[in-house]
């Protein structure tokens, strides 16, 4: 679960990025966080992720206060939740096995479950042909799919979709979000940071709307 | 931590090495030298400090007694002369052996022949304990009752003591800018080991990794080149040394010097090899490390 209760967030440049954000992203839902460029969006990412603090309020996510987490503890945050990016962030030199593997290995999972992990994922996004490829002979829609797989593969509680579809076309676009659909039908909780207004009216899902550092609207329908 | 965890940090640290196998080859390159060069500096300081301190127990203070005196009052000062804080020994020499030593060391010139034993004083020949307090033991023995005269080189014993103090200094210091190169050295190539894996870096941040688990492949990287370094400087110095000793001991004009033996070296040279490599790659990658853990 993720709660901002009042939330300031302020550059020591002296700008805000987030001014007084309160909102509630409950497990297992699915949720689209949407806004202008500079409005604050990936200072909440950052927020959520622990890069950040908050200057002043809550934020608590999957157990974690964020405004008092201890530096050691922010690996153990990161493992509840699994970040997806527009520029993807694969290892080109490893294999797509490799790729997903890598994300279990360096939080020191054993070989025996990475064997029997990878290969499930794999299936779950659809790239169960392609394990021994290297992302650089894939299309971008399937990198995106490989990267939604690391981004699972940790078994996180929620997935943070950083605009997923910004560098795919359309059917390609339609395709990841239908796969963050079914990662949600599943149970995991999916917040899709997007700017693809078109997405967000065709999936028909929570919006948060934020401008200015500020949620202007929160709900099933946008407006405008 | 798993025990296959460590496998896998582990082999990720010796695969650094070979991935940036020029930077890894120059790093042990400039490892060695400046190890060769702190080590050359070590036993070259260690051996000067041995000569200097064998030359300077032989510097002695010579004690001519007044002429007056009996054979059996002159002998009786010995006493009075070890009573005197740092003295070693103190040996008498009467008149006819310090006349058949002037006679030997003129190889029996015979512009001397006319010289008796009674143009001659008895003496005593004094070693000290401590040659920095030469001049003021020089000063307590001048105040003996029957003491004429003594002739003490203290300068010469002054001037060994600020060789031995220069020499210290000079390697001191080298030792510290090498160690100090060494460091940037090994520091850089972790460095740069880094900087080409950090978005693997930011990859295993992003999906919760600790710092230890990122650190340690770097550590074992900087820790191996350091390592490795070190043993080869120590190999080479050996070598070295050994061959050196030998051609010493073989030229004539250089008899005076005799260098000490590398075995007497051993311990206390693979101890400083071994902490000079451990500490510049363990250094070395921390501080490289730290700047960017903060992905």
């Amino acid at each position: 679960m993720i709660e901002f209760t009042d939330v300031v967030k302020a550059y020591e440049q002296g700008n805000t990025a987030l001014n007084g954000v309160t909102m509630q992203i409950e497990d297992g839902e699915f949720c689209f966080l949407v806004g202008p460029s500079g409005s604050g969006k990936s200072t909440i990412i950052k927020l959520i992720t622990g890069e950040l603090r908050p200057t002043s309020g809550t934020v608590h996510v999957n157990g974690y206060s964020l405004e008092r987490i201890r530096k050691r503890e922010i690996p153990y945050l990161r493992r509840t939740v699994g970040v997806v990016f527009q520029d993807f962030r694969l290892i080109s030199k490893m294999t797509v096995y490799e790729n997903v593997a890598f994300a279990m290995r360096v939080i020191g999972a054993r070989e025996r479950e990475i064997r029997e992990r990878v290969p499930y994922v794999l299936e779950l996004v659809g790239l169960e042909n392609k394990a021994n490829r290297h992302p650089n002979e894939m299309s971008g829609g399937e990198q995106q799919r490989l990267a939604i797989a690391r981004a699972l593969v940790n078994n996180p509680s929620m997935i943070i979709a950083d605009e997923p579809t910004g560098n795919l076309d359309p059917e390609r676009s339609f395709e990841i979000m239908a796969l963050l659909q079914e990662i949600n039908n599943l149970g995991t909780t999916v917040l899709v940071v997007t700017h693809a207004q078109n997405l967000v009216e065709l999936f028909h899902k929570r919006t948060i709307v934020i401008e200015d550092g500020q949620v202007v609207h929160d709900g099933m329908k946008v407006g405008g | 931590m798993r025990l296959n965890n460590i496998g896998y940090l582990l082999k990720e640290g010796f695969k650094g090495i070979f991935t940036h196998g020029f930077m890894s080859f120059a790093s042990v390159c400039v490892t060695v030298a400046c190890l060769m060069i702190v080590g050359s500096f070590s036993i070259l300081s260690y051996n000067l400090d041995v000569m200097v301190q064998d030359l300077n127990q032989t510097s002695e203070i010579l004690v001519l007694v007044d002429s007056s005196l009996t054979d059996a009052e002159a002998r009786s000062i010995g006493t009075k002369i070890n009573a005197l804080p740092n003295i070693l020994k103190s040996t008498f020499v009467s008149r006819e052996e310090a006349l058949a030593d002037f006679i030997d060391d003129h190889n029996g010139d015979s512009a001397f022949s006319g010289v008796q034993a009674e143009d001659l004083r008895h003496r005593f020949i004094v070693t000290l304990e401590d040659n920095t307090k030469m001049k003021q033991t020089d000063d307590q023995l001048k105040q003996i009752p029957g003491v004429a005269k003594t002739d003490a080189a203290y300068e010469l014993a002054e001037g060994f003591t600020t060789i031995q103090n220069v020499i210290h200094i000079v390697s001191v210091a080298v030792i510290a800018i090498l160690l100090v190169v060494s460091l940037l050295i090994i520091s850089n190539t972790v460095k740069l080991a880094m900087y080409d894996r950090r978005d693997e870096i930011a990859i295993m941040k992003m999906v919760g990794a600790t710092n230890g688990f990122i650190r340690l492949p770097f550590m074992v990287e900087g820790f191996t080149l350091g390592m490795l370094g070190a043993v080869l400087a120590f190999g080479i110095e050996w070598i070295l040394y050994d061959a050196l000793t030998v051609r010493v001991a073989e030229v004539d004009a250089l008899q005076l010097f005799k260098l000490v033996d590398f075995q007497e070296l051993l311990m206390p040279m693979v101890a400083t090899f071994a902490a000079a490599g451990l500490f510049v790659g363990i250094v070395g990658s921390w501080t490289s490390i730290r700047k960017f853990m903060n992905v």
